[in-house]
């Protein structure tokens, strides 16, 4: 495993790169790993501690079930990413040493009433009929309960299931790039802060915390401080704060592979529990009424999980755009410069790191890319 | 091993796997059980024995079966008459 350090202070005074990537977080972690497999010298520039950092409070599932209904581009790019896991984390894990824990088990999102089987029903033959569910099947209780570990509760009537949904540990992910991003050659530089970015002759002058870099193109990737920089670029990263709570059991000895909507064992045997939605700005504490709710769920689900200790609870919050689409954008006033954001940076961290970071590169983002323009959210653009 | 600093007050007899173990009224059951001259509590996941450590509650090491129910921790959990204490094996179970 390498064992470098990360740079606390810039590599030279006029440090200059092909790509600097703003945000270390999955988002701008997955594009600078990317960019430097495309050939690219990289920098990437991560505030710290005093940011809101989702991909450090996350639930580490590549969930493709049911994404990107209305939106068949977003379901396409949601499956192509759980398609590239696979090779993808391997790579990562041979590189570094570190095992992401990458495992598709395929996912069940339970249902605990006719109703809402007969909304996961509409929901896979609507992303049918657009274009492709990725195999999203409907299961009777008796089917499912011939693929769960544990006996199910009572009100259980049945599951929509899909073999695409994988999961990981999305800490040791976010470890992974960061090392291999400095052993391929690339500049990693943590806790300092991008303070403002201005076009220049052949590319970008950032100004940060510890000094200036200059690059040939700029990503902003910088989850919810994305909004100002974005601005000053010429692009539109329009985001919010979705609050997640999430709760974590004592370690229990493995139940098999198995992957619900929310709830999820990790390797080391803790069963992870959550995933609420939540809008309450910039406020990431938990609340005692979030977590009954999603503890009564679970325990609908599988009684038997009643008899765990909870030992751990948080929240964190999504970064979230108007429509919940990623935002992936060249900016048209200052070429070069682009952005990118989503919710659901695990899933897609594959795609960033091997369709998204390769076309920034390259200068252009391909059509099935330039669809997640925030012109979107304009009217005069329509 | 572990030697009480001071023997006395009424005694409190709990089980541990098949032996009869005799405690003082007020201690933990690790303090008991070490006592007694125990000293493997569990076996963790990875296959080793483990004892307590911190007898304070923080180092979850001294993880045992309470009458039936995995997990408990023996430092913070006080004897009394007919407890039955079981050697944890390897995770707990859920099911
Ligand atoms: C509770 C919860 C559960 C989730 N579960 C899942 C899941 O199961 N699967 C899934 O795919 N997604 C999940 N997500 C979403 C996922 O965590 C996010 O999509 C992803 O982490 C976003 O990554 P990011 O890099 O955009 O943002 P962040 O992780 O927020 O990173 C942004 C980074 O930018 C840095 N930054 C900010 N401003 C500046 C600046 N001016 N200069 C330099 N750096 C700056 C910050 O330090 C930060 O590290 C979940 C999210 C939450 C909250
Ligand atoms: S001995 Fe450390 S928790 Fe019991």
């Amino acid at each position: 495993m390498p064992s470098r350090q990360p740079p606390t202070s810039l590599p030279s005074e006029r440090f200059a790169v092909d790509v600097a990537v703003v945000g270390g977080g999955l988002v701008g972690s997955a594009i600078a790993w990317g960019a430097l497999e495309a050939g690219a010298t990289v920098a990437l520039l991560d505030e710290g501690d005093v940011a809101h950092r989702a991909s450090r409070g996350n639930f580490g599932q590549i969930w493709v079930q049911g994404k990107g209904e209305g939106h068949p581009p977003y379901a396409r790019l949601t499956q192509r990413s759980a398609t590239l896991w696979p090779e993808f984390s391997a790579r990562l894990g041979v590189r570094t040493g570190i095992d992401v824990g990458f495992s598709q088990p395929g996912g069940l999102t339970l249902c605990l009433s006719e109703e809402e089987l007969a909304t996961r029903a509409a929901i896979a033959s609507r992303l049918d009929a657009e274009g492709g569910s990725a195999g999203m099947a409907i299961l009777d209780r008796d089917a499912v309960a011939r693929m769960t570990p544990l006996p199910l509760g009572d009100s259980v009537r049945g599951a929509s299931f899909c073999p695409a949904d994988a999961h990981a540990n999305p800490l040791a992910l976010l470890r992974a790039f960061h090392l291999d991003i400095q052993a391929q050659g690339g500049a990693f530089i943590p806790h300092t802060s991008v303070e403002a970015v201005r076009a220049v002759r052949g590319g970008f002058a950032i100004a940060t915390s510890a000094g200036e870099i200059v690059a040939g193109k700029v990503v902003v990737a910088a989850g919810l401080g994305s909004a100002g920089l974005a601005a000053s670029l010429g692009l539109d990263m329009p985001v919010r704060p979705v609050r997640g709570q999430v709760m974590v059991t004592e370690r229990a000895a493995p139940l098999g592979d198995f992957l619900f909507t929310g709830l999820r064992q990790t390797r080391e045997g803790s069963l992870m529990i959550g995933g609420t939605q939540e809008e309450v700005g910039f406020d990431d504490g938990t609340a005692n009424v979030a977590m009954r709710t999603m503890s009564r769920r679970a325990v609908a689900s599988f009684p038997d999980i009643a008899r765990l200790d909870v030992v751990r609870c948080w929240g964190a919050l999504r970064i979230m755009t108007p429509d919940g689409r990623p935002i992936y954008q060249q900016s048209r006033r200052y070429p070069g410069a682009f952005a990118a954001t989503c919710h659901s940076g695990v899933t897609l961290a594959a795609a960033h790191a091997l369709v998204v970071a390769p076309s920034i590169v390259a200068g252009d983002l391909p059509h099935e890319l330039a669809t997640f323009s925030a012109d979107r959210f304009h009217v005069q653009a329509a | 091993m572990f030697k009480r600093l001071e023997r006395g007050g009424p005694t409190v007899r709990f089980r541990f796997e098949d032996e009869e173990i005799e405690a003082v009224e007020g201690e933990s059951v690790a303090a008991a059980l070490l006592a007694a001259g125990i000293d493997t509590f569990r076996t963790s996941p990875l296959g080793p024995a483990r004892a307590p450590y911190c007898m304070i509650g923080m180092c979850f090491d001294c993880l045992v079966s309470i009458d039936g129910v995995e997990n408990r921790r023996a430092c913070q959990v006080a004897v009394a008459p007919g407890l039955s204490v079981r050697r944890q094996s390897g995770a707990r179970r859920v099911g």
